[in-house]
């Protein structure tokens, strides 16, 4: 579903992503962590080409994403991305929220788009909120109106961005529950967390970057079992030890 | 001579030559605001430009507009473009230098509104599939239009005043005929009430538009109208 090979971006002169190298097949979840600055997020802004890269290929759905006469608006409805900071519009309702992008760029009707929003709204356990507006809802219920932004467009496969970082702590499982039950209906999913616990649950693969490079990639029993790169050591032991 | 003539006062105030100035000073005021708007607009997008060269030239239409005189601006697109072959009548010159000074004004304004979205907005609806112009008319001008009205409110009030620099080129608006006015019955003081009360009428009824604007779109005056001009 995902393909990224041999990878390369620099910011300028600075080298965020060097040769990376994956792939997230059809139904499969991957966690992605490392440390602060290692090019995590960079590297998922490529998956949706919100940031561009010099070098390598990524295809998505079997679409090259760099390839300069690809449709981005329309590959971008088939990859949903969820940000650390929501990013809901505040300026409209919840449901509205949820409803612009299916009528601006799916062209659906408002009947038809209410009427998916009011499922998912439904789906994420926030269908009394429809009317509300983003401030007036906690950041563990904005979050999973972002999941259900994202949803309505469809997508083949869906981008966490550390989700549930900006969160209180008594917030972050609800937000995970609503990623959980996606992942098990069959979702693709690429995530950005430190939430090892869902890692171990969830994902199929862990993937481990450090300073732009991929540094571990390997299936999460294996990732969890040890025998791992002491780069990657070193990170689990600080993130695992508080 | 007297020195303040009560009648002549009361009588230039419903003269129909003066009320018809006040109208020209409102649609004056009305027209170069729109033109001014759709410009502004503009102007403000090719700031925000990724190319070079889009960008340097709004920097200097900004920069040439918001740093000479209005008066001299007007000069020049009544009486030295004429030498060049471009003419144009009274009206349209006046139209064309208010809004033309407006728009550099307003470019600020509208920018500064713009910048105030966080760009994560705009990143949220790309991620959605959304091009850059749904971004613009659906997310990020409806956010920056809280932040663009209180300036634009009083860039409003400014011009309402501003418009009879256009007396000038003769231009036949309320401080033109009431300069018309005085040469003919020499009652200056009265003469110049009258136009005072009308400038204040007009401004103190935007004032009330204003505020009602505010209190629908929620946003105090105090907080951000930093613009003053001219
Ligand atoms: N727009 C940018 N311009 C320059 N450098 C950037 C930009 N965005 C991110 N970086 C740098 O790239 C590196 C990787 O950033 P990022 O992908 O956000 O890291 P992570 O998500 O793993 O914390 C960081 O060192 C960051 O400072
Ligand atoms: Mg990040």
């Amino acid at each position: 579903m995902i393909e990224i090979n041999q990878v390369t971006k620099w910011y300028g002169d600075y080298q965020v992503l060097k040769k990376c190298s994956t792939r997230v097949e059809k139904g499969e979840v991957v966690v992605v962590c490392g440390p602060s600055g290692s090019g995590k997020s960079t590297l998922i802004k490529c998956v949706n080409a919100l940031e561009p890269y010099q070098e390598g290929a990524i295809l998505v759905d079997g679409i090259e994403v760099g390839n300069p006469k690809t449709d981005l608006p329309d590959l971008r409805t088939r990859v949903g991305m969820v940000f650390q900071n929501f990013e809901l519009f505040p300026h409209l309702t919840i449901e509205q929220n949820i409803m612009l992008a299916q009528r601006d760029v799916l062209g659906r009707s408002s009947e038809l788009a209410r009427k998916k929003a009011k499922g998912l709204l439904d789906r994420v356990g926030l269908a009394d909120q429809a009317p509300k507006y983003p401030s007036q809802l906690s950041g563990g219920q904005q979050q999973r109106v972002a999941i259900a932004r994202a949803l309505a467009m469809d997508p083949k496969a869906m981008l966490f961005d550390e989700p549930t970082s900006a969160l209180d702590p008594e917030m972050i499982s609800e937000v995970l529950d609503v990623m959980t039950g996606l992942a098990r209906d069959g979702m693709t999913m690429m995530v950005v967390t430190h939430e090892m616990g869902f890692a171990r649950r969830v994902a199929n693969r862990v993937i481990f970057i450090d300073s732009g490079e991929i540094v571990e990639d390997c299936p999460t029993d294996e990732f969890f079992a040890g025998n791992r790169n002491p780069r990657t050591e070193s990170f689990l032991s600080k993130i695992l030890n508080h | 001579m007297q020195i303040w003539n009560w009648s002549g006062f009361f009588s230039y105030l419903i003269n129909p030559y003066i009320l018809n100035g006040v109208l020209t000073t409102i649609w004056l005021t009305v027209v170069s605001l729109i033109g001014g708007l759709v410009l502004g607009f503009v102007v403000a997008l090719m700031r925000r430009s990724n190319l070079r060269l889009v960008t340097v030239f709004a920097k200097f239409y900004i920069w040439l507009f918001r740093g000479t005189p209005l008066l001299v601006q007007l000069i020049v697109i009544y009486t030295a473009l004429p030498q060049l072959g471009i003419r144009f009548s009274v009206i349209e010159a006046a139209l064309l230098g208010l809004a033309l000074n407006e728009a550099a004004y307003l470019a600020e304004i509208i920018r500064a509104g713009i910048d105030a979205v966080p760009d994560g907005q705009s990143r949220a609806g790309r991620a959605l599939g959304m091009t850059e112009r749904s971004i613009m008319r659906h997310i990020v001008m409806p956010q920056a239009f809280k932040v663009i009205i209180p300036p634009l409110g009083n860039s409003v009030n400014g011009l309402l005043k501003t418009t009879s620099v256009t007396s000038v080129i003769s231009m036949e608006e309320l401080l033109r005929r009431t300069q018309v006015l005085i040469q003919e019955k020499f009652m200056v003081l009265e003469l110049f009430a009258v136009a005072a009360i009308y400038y204040l009428l007009l401004t103190t009824l935007w004032d009330f538009v204003q505020r009602r604007i505010e209190k629908k779109f929620g946003q105090s005056t105090q907080k951000l109208s930093l613009e003053d001009q001219r």
